[in-house]
């Protein structure tokens, strides 16, 4: 094959949000016909490159070119104009008007300002048909359509306004397989009429199966460019995850002793699962136990504690907690002594509004209902307490929690689940975004707690954390349990294998 | 950062101060017949009403919630009573009176209810589900009083709204009453913390495990009833209903002074004492209209643009127009992504 | 075929059906084309406003001020034409008048995003206050354009008759569904209402169409208020108090969702013609007091909130299927 001119690159990019690098020195080049798979954990800066190519995010530094003419991306409106056309997972179209008008509305046809219904519709068939091989009533409205559908058409009207490149930021999410078949074929379509497809996924198997070209970030930063059939499962996913040297070597080899076989088991779930979420899996947690959940983003880590949490409902299997009967909602989780940290510590966790006392005391006030009230003295007691035993800084009961760094609210989260002293602490990405000092706090914390006899179930996306904590550990790969081991089995090689999965293993 | 009274107080001082300048006879206090008369006294007692029926929304609005029927409750409830009050053969009894106030408010606190269990049980969005009522509650006083105005000549009844205890009129110290329960249910129990962190946070709340459920229902119960008590005195002080006019425009002038009072429409953190203040400023406002021979009707013209400018100054989008106005026009989707960051 | 999503438009038909019919067995003389064309007559003001807030609640709004700029334009009209101006400048003036008013709210809410709940709330109060501003009492209006038009009657077939009014008023229905249906600002304020996001990343004109939205409900509302002038004869502060809740209910009851993006114009003319026909019967009973309007229209309201609440709430669960 002939080395062709890129359609799209991207050259030295700068980003810096309050507090964040973002992007710092990112590359990426795109080339007419291929699937270019952009691939990284969360906080690499995928989003944040794809926001700056559809003209959400301006640039510090660095270029844009396009048809090797720099541009400046200002709006997503510039985005559509140049020819760059973006589909969400969650379609950007609107789902109360039809399929037709989804399409061509802004550029409907029309003679004298009326709009032509007919041939609107004709034409929106015709395009289904022809490029995305899709026959459907274009006149129903698009909400009657699955998803999967709802993104071919979303697809079709970024290729109606000519486009050149077309970004599709994880499509298949929330797809079944038969959809992501459907999808790509038509991707395969395209690119074969040559255009370009840049491509976002959690799933390995789709990257290997559809891209040609993989990207790697890392937080914020390139790793490298690499053609798909050069890079084995197991380097990727190495590389996406990679490692904190300094965090390794600062720390003792804090390795637990291998874990209580014979402790009473706290948490049982069997075939516990929900469509479209995650597929039901086997897990039982004992007394004093760490039970790390490994996997990519999108695997579905968080997913799974939400189903034992209760705080998504389970649509199979049964979920047993010590000797009582199942859980539906988070309240009786947390009656049944679970407690739960959301990754989403800014939407799920914390209360913006209310103080560092009044977020620590939050859930078990919850617990005690309205009138047993804990006074003032005893919640600014505790608050002190727990302000002193895990370091939270400012030291301050009274201050407003949404002024605290993310380490330290995420400290506050756990000051209040730990003052409900619970059976099984759920913690979905206890480290992320917070600084290393923060990082070893919370991880010792955890391995005391275990210790104390808690039994704590750890989520999260490096792979060290987890193998330094967990005295077992659970491998989740797209969306299915696929692996457990404990003791002498763990090993990096191993979990990393099981996490790529595939044929080369 | 300023302390949240700040602004609510200052206003209220400017238009004391206003008064001042204008008509010093404003700040006399007289004592006839072992009451106190006098503007101030006025302002507290015509405002009396609106403080309570503010209170009670409030707590709606810190839920991020809204309620559009008080003005039609405040109508039901003076209804209801003076037409117990009337069908009595002497109405000045006291048990008459006392069973007038208790079906009054069961039925002020019925409708809270039914607000609540439709936010709450049914899920309709606050603002739709409360017009409901809005719409049907004159509809309901009115057939309640036969579209009559209903007068009663009951001094018991009559004591409510324009009685005196200790020199000064009755109604202060319902307000104070009920001003101090809902402060001390709020501050003293975790009600108030529960409310503040349905309204602030939805989702973080339930998986804290809180019943956000029932805080809402709560809330609607409660702002029906202190609706319920505003018709009582209403409805006593002029000793006479009026389905029609009674109550009317209470729920703007009341999420007025909740606004006012710095809480804000989007939940979260609330200010009782601001609340008050707020319904002390409104009602000054117009007294002062009133005193300075302006019509007034021109209360309406002043009160849009409070709300305007009080709306504007909450707005984010109006404060980062005025800081960065070069910035907005390049990457207009930015300033509303990067808090998300 | 019928559509699933017309649904909602076929049950208020039904509706509006069902209770004439009812109405034309219980008492005589209810079944006749007069009483159907007086559903128009006395509610031609009502249909206008109503469609005005149409195009609003579906772009996913809410007018609160079309009571009180009715208000306005009848007191404007009023004071204007007692000083000698000519109805041929007067009327195009108020027009002019609400559209801008109108428009500054739409503004303001688009662009400082405020609820326009509570924008329209403040314009509520304005355009209230500003009629005491002119005047508080009732200035009787003996222009003659203006009286000759409250008198005229155009006659129909059969012997019936229809108001000036009237022809105004489907004049305007016939507009607003062109416009809906037809044009490109129509189908932006549904884009608009099923999703605000969505219509900004389709590159869709959203400023435009939303002060468009408030600028035509204001447009609509003067318009109504000056067919509320022919039907009156007469500026006063307190006309059409609480005309914004009739005009709501209306367009709930018309079938269209309160959260924006789904309704039709056609459906508001139902929903007005319901709440006439409802009057019309408690004319008809006697016995029954005006106030029974309310409460009816009150239980009509909870009934299609209700209807929406699970109509949406399947969409949702076969998009969460999916």
């Amino acid at each position: 094959m002939e080395e062709r001119l890129p359609i799209l690159q991207m050259k030295d990019i700068y980003k810096q949000f309050p507090g964040v690098k973002a992007l710092s020195g990112v590359q990426f080049r795109l080339f007419p016909g291929e699937v270019h798979a952009l691939m990284g954990e969360n906080g690499a800066g995928k989003s944040t490159l794809i926001k700056v190519l559809t003209g959400v995010y301006a640039i510090d530094r660095g270029y844009v070119e396009l048809e090797q003419k720099r541009i400046q991306i200002q709006s997503p409106q510039d985005a559509q104009a140049a020819g760059i056309s973006t589909v969400y997972q969650e379609v950007n179209l609107c789902p109360n008007l039809s399929v037709a008008e989804n399409i061509f509305i802004g550029r409907e046809p029309r003679r004298l300002g009326r709009i032509l219904w007919k041939e609107l519709n004709r034409a929106a068939a015709k395009l289904l048909e022809e490029r995305m091989n899709l026959s459907i009533d274009v006149s129903q409205p698009l909400h009657s359509y699955p998803i999967a559908i709802q993104q071919l058409v979303a697809i079709a009207r970024a290729l109606n306004i000519s486009a050149k490149v077309l970004i599709l930021d994880e499509p298949t999410s929330s797809l079944d397989r038969g959809e992501v078949r459907q999808l790509f074929d038509v991707m395969n379509k395209l690119k074969r009429e040559g255009l370009a497809i840049l491509f976002v996924t959690h799933f390995l198997d789709q990257v290997y199966e559809i891209s040609d070209r993989i990207t790697i970030l890392r937080g914020g930063e390139f790793v490298g460019e690499y053609a798909a059939s050069a890079l084995p499962r197991i380097e990727l996913v190495s590389k996406m995850i990679g490692k904190e040297l300094e965090l390794l070597e600062e720390l003792p080899k804090l390795q637990a002793e291998a874990g209580d076989e014979g402790g009473e088991i706290v948490l049982e779930a069997r075939s516990l699962g929900r469509k479209g979420a995650v597929e039901p899996f086997d897990l039982s947690i004992r007394k004093g136990e760490i039970v790390g959940l490994a996997g990519l983003l999108g695997s579905g880590r968080t997913e799974t504690a939400r189903l034992l949490f209760g705080a998504d409902r389970a649509d199979q299997g049964t979920l047993r907690i010590g000797d009582t009967g199942s859980v539906h909602t988070p309240r009786q989780a947390i009656d049944q002594g679970i407690a739960f940290c959301s990754e989403d510590r800014k939407g799920e966790g914390i209360i913006d509004d209310l103080t560092i006392r009044e977020n620590i005391v939050l859930a078990l006030q919850a617990s005690q209902g309205w009138f047993r009230t804990i006074s003032k003295k005893r919640q600014s007691e505790i608050a002190e307490q727990f302000i002193e035993a895990l370091n939270i800084n400012p030291p301050n009961p009274d201050q407003l929690i949404k002024n605290l760094s993310g380490g330290n609210q995420q400290k506050v989260l756990l000051a209040r689940w730990l003052l409900t002293d619970p059976k099984l602490l759920i913690l979905d990405e206890p480290t992320r975004g917070i600084d290393i000092g923060a990082k070893a706090e919370i991880q010792k914390l955890v391995m005391s707690l275990s210790e104390k006899g808690m039994s704590v179930l750890f989520i999260s996306s490096e792979l060290e954390e987890v193998l330094r904590v967990s005295d077992r550990i659970a491998v989740l790969r797209d969306r299915r349990k696929v692996k457990e081991m404990s003791g002498d089995e763990m090993s990096e090689q191993l979990v990393l294998k099981a996490i790529a999965g595939g044929g080369e293993g | 950062m300023k302390h949240h009274l700040f602004w609510p107080l200052t206003v209220l001082a400017l238009l004391l101060l206003f008064n001042l300048l204008y008509d010093p006879s404003f700040f006399s206090i007289k004592i006839r017949d072992g009451h106190l008369y006098g503007t101030l006294i006025d302002i507290l007692n015509f405002g009396a009403p609106l403080m309570l029926v503010a209170i009670g929304m409030t707590l709606v609005i810190a839920t991020k919630g809204i309620d559009l029927s008080v003005g039609s409750i405040v109508a039901i409830t003076g209804a209801m009573a003076c037409l117990t009050i009337s069908k009595g053969a002497d109405q000045n009894a006291l048990g008459l009176v006392l069973t007038a106030v208790g079906l009054s408010l069961a039925l002020s606190l019925a409708l809270g209810l039914w607000n609540g269990f439709l936010v709450a049980g049914v899920g309709i969005q606050p603002i739709i589900a409360t017009l409901i009522l809005m719409v049907a509650g004159r509809g309901i006083a009115q057939l309640i009083t036969s579209g009559q105005i209903i007068t009663v000549t009951s001094d018991r009844y009559e004591y409510i709204g324009a009685g005196a205890l200790f020199t000064l009129p009755f109604s202060i110290f319902i307000v104070a009453a009920v001003f101090a329960a809902a402060s001390l249910l709020t501050r003293k129990t975790a009600i108030g913390m529960f409310i503040e962190a349905v309204g602030n946070k939805p989702v973080a709340s339930r998986l804290a495990g809180i019943r956000s459920r029932s805080v809402v229902i709560a809330v609607y119960l409660f702002c029906g009833l202190c609706a319920g008590i505003a018709g009582l005195i209403l409805s006593s002080n002029v000793s006479s209903a009026d389905g029609n006019n009674a109550g009317l425009w209470y729920e703007l002038d009341a999420i007025l002074a909740v606004v006012i009072g710095g809480t804000s429409l989007n939940g979260g953190r609330f200010y009782l004492a601001g609340t008050v203040i707020g319904a002390l400023i409104i009602q000054t406002l117009t007294t002062t209209i009133y005193m300075t021979g302006v019509p007034p009707e021109i209360t309406l013209v002043v009160k849009a643009f409070v709300v305007l400018v009080v709306c504007l100054i909450q707005s984010e989008s109006f404060r980062k127009t005025l800081t960065h106005r070069w910035k907005t026009r390049r990457y207009p989707a930015e300033k509303e992504l990067t808090r998300h960051a | 075929m019928l559509k699933r999503q017309h649904m909602p438009i076929v049950v208020t038909v039904a509706l509006f059906i069902l209770i004439f019919i009812a109405g034309s067995f219980r008492y005589t003389g209810f079944f006749s084309a007069q009483v159907l064309l007086n559903l128009l007559i006395d509610n031609a003001f009502l249909l206008i406003v109503a469609i005005g807030m149409t195009f609003v609640i579906v772009s996913g709004g809410i007018d609160l001020s079309v009571g009180s700029v009715i208000a306005l334009t009848t007191m404007i009209s009023a004071t204007l034409l007692q000083d000698g101006w000519p109805a041929g400048v007067v009327i195009p003036l108020v027009l002019f008048i609400g559209a801008v008013f109108g428009a500054g709210m739409g503004a303001i809410i688009h662009y400082f995003k405020i609820q326009p709940f509570i924008v329209t709330l403040a314009g509520m109060f304005l355009a209230r206050g500003l009629c005491y501003v002119i005047s508080t009492n009732t200035i009787t209006i003996t222009d003659p354009f203006y009286t000759s038009v409250a008198q005229t009657k155009v006659s129909l077939p059969g012997g019936t008759f229809i108001s000036i009014s009237v022809l105004i008023a489907l004049l305007v229905f016939a507009a607003a569904f062109y416009l809906a249906h037809y044009t490109r600002f129509g189908r932006n304020t549904y884009a608009l209402g099923g999703s605000e996001q969505s219509a900004v990343l389709m590159g869709l004109p959203v400023a435009r169409t939303k002060v468009g939205v408030y600028m035509f409900s204001g447009f609509c509302s003067a318009l109504g208020g000056v067919v509320f002038t022919f039907y009156m004869l007469s500026g006063y502060g307190l006309h059409a108090i609480g005309m914004e809740l009739d005009a709501i209910a209306a367009v709930v009851i018309g079938g269209t969702l309160l959260t924006g993006g789904f309704g039709y114009v056609a459906g508001t003319l139902f929903g007005v013609l319901i709440q006439g026909v409802i009057q019309t019967i408690i004319s008809f009973e006697g016995t029954l007091s005006s106030w029974w309007t309310r409460i009816v229209i009150g239980l009509l309201l909870f009934l299609f909130i209700v209807l929406q609440k699970l109509f949406s709430s399947r969409q949702l669960l076969q998009k969460r299927r999916a």
